[in-house]
């Protein structure tokens, strides 16, 4: 059986619909807002602050530490155990390393720049949601980026290779393979690649192609809503 | 080749701003190969072939001879801990603080006690930000009376000042406040009745979130016009 029509009717090189949003968080140094179908990210960046323990201050550069997590109330369905997890702390790590080598924090000596992203309702593409809002909420904070990044999953749903996929396509029966990929907007440098699952290496070819013209479509939808807010603070022009 | 923004546009993270070697590469722009990047939100400032970002957002950086307000948030043997909302205190030494002769035994709060909030010049940095002298000597540096405190987005305070100073006198004199704006956004406000605190803070917040358009000035004037103030020229 092969995957013709997606579940939700979209075309296999469509992303859900998607949303942006910049300060949602008011306490914070800089927060943003990013929504993909029925994924709802927040993030919220505080700092560049004092880092304790001291033993863990880097003289030369300030250090940048992501907390990912779902809650627990944001499932489909079950309740999400709340706390950390393997789960949450993996994820944690791989946003970090897909953030840190677009942020230059040479600027904040000794300190560090927490990056907090929370899960409010999920389907799909946490992981990617949760770089995308971290990746404007550090715009926001005023921290220094060579670029943003934007992220997107791609991935084999019964044998066709599909962008962005839902938690319906996730647990097709014909089994899924699911790509999270995070890019650098400007350079299409990748800072993000996993897999679950099994694909050929002409198909994983294929789905990064897909994942970069995701990519592309998300990265204007962020940098319209960092305009956006100044825009229209200012009751425009 | 050439500039791909214009003046006062609104840049992001990551944007192109200029290709070529005509332009160089000034406050929160670098350059990759031959192509100048923006690494704020910010608003383009272009000055003869120098292009820089004046940030839109971002904490306040500690930088030698700002005037800053901060809170004593502990005190020494010798000296008194500043919080001015950066990651690290400054520490203002009692050489630095009283001109007296000080016993070594003697009460330092009767200068300057926990929760006072004073408005401080930097002196030195050291350790890219960790370590930072401030001082309670000079001309405009003083223990900061009753009144209350508004926070603004630090890139904003030469706004709220104005070119020498128009914007802050403007609300002064309508508002009869007596206002010290600090480097680091913290802008202290004192006046005799509360409402024209709270009308002063109210003028200081519409600026903040309208310093980027131009004729800011003139909606100021209008501003407090139709508060119904005729200021005294």
């Amino acid at each position: 059986m092969t995957y013709t029509q997606r579940f939700d009717g979209r075309k296999i090189d469509e992303l859900r619909p998607m949303e942006a949003k910049i300060g949602v968080v008011e306490r914070a140094t800089g927060s943003a807002m990013f929504r993909i179908g029925k994924t709802y990210a927040v993030a919220a960046v505080y700092g560049p602050r004092e880092l304790y323990p001291q033993a863990m201050q880097n003289p030369l550069k300030g250090r940048l530490r992501c907390n990912y997590n779902m809650m627990a109330f944001s499932g489909s369905g079950e309740r999400v155990r709340p706390g950390p997890s393997r789960r949450s702390k993996e994820i944690s790590l791989v946003t970090e390393k897909a953030l840190a080598p677009l942020v230059d924090l040479t600027a904040f000596p000794s300190t560090v720049i927490d990056v907090f992203v929370e899960l409010i309702q999920t389907d799909a593409g946490t992981r990617c949601a949760g770089i995308c809002a971290a990746a404007l909420a550090l715009a926001d904070a005023g921290i220094p980026m060579k670029d943003l990044v934007s992220s997107v999953a791609v991935g084999k749903v019964g044998g066709k290779i599909v962008l962005d996929l839902s938690k319906e396509e996730e647990d097709h029966p014909d089994g899924a393979t699911d790509i999270a990929v995070a890019m650098s907007t400007r350079t299409n440098q990748i800072t993000l690649l996993q897999m679950d699952g099994e694909v050929s290496a002409d198909d994983l070819k294929e789905a990064l192609q897909l994942a970069k013209k995701g990519c592309d479509a998300i990265k204007n939808v962020q940098i319209q809503a960092l305009r956006d807010r100044y825009y229209q603070e200012g009751n425009n022009e | 080749m050439g500039l791909f923004v214009q003046d006062k546009d609104i840049v992001v993270p990551g944007q192109e701003l200029a290709e070529g070697m005509d332009y160089l590469p000034s406050g929160d722009v670098i350059r990759e190969k031959d192509k100048l990047i923006s690494i704020k939100v910010g608003t383009v400032s272009i000055n003869n072939r120098f292009v820089k970002v004046i940030p839109l957002a971002g904490k306040y950086t500690p930088k030698r001879e700002d005037l800053v307000i901060g809170e004593v948030v502990n005190i020494g043997f010798s000296g008194w801990r500043i919080d001015f909302g950066w990651a690290f205190e400054g520490n203002v030494s009692l050489k630095d603080a009283v001109a007296e002769f000080v016993e070594k035994s003697a009460d330092l709060t009767k200068y300057y006690n926990l929760g006072d909030w004073v408005l401080t010049q930097i002196v030195h940095v050291a350790g890219g930000g960790k370590i930072i002298d401030l001082s309670m000597r000079g001309p405009s540096v003083r223990k900061l009376g009753p009144g209350r405190l508004v926070r603004v987005t630090p890139s904003k305070v030469p706004r709220i000042i104005g070119k020498q100073g128009s914007m802050i006198t403007l609300i002064k004199d309508s508002t009869n406040c007596k206002i010290f704006v600090g480097q680091n956004g913290y802008v202290w406000i004192t006046g005799e009745k509360p409402e024209q605190e709270l009308l002063a803070s109210e003028a200081i917040a519409k600026i903040e979130a309208e310093s980027h358009i131009s004729g800011l000035t003139d909606r100021m004037k209008v501003f407090f016009e139709e508060k119904g103030i005729t200021r005294k020229e």
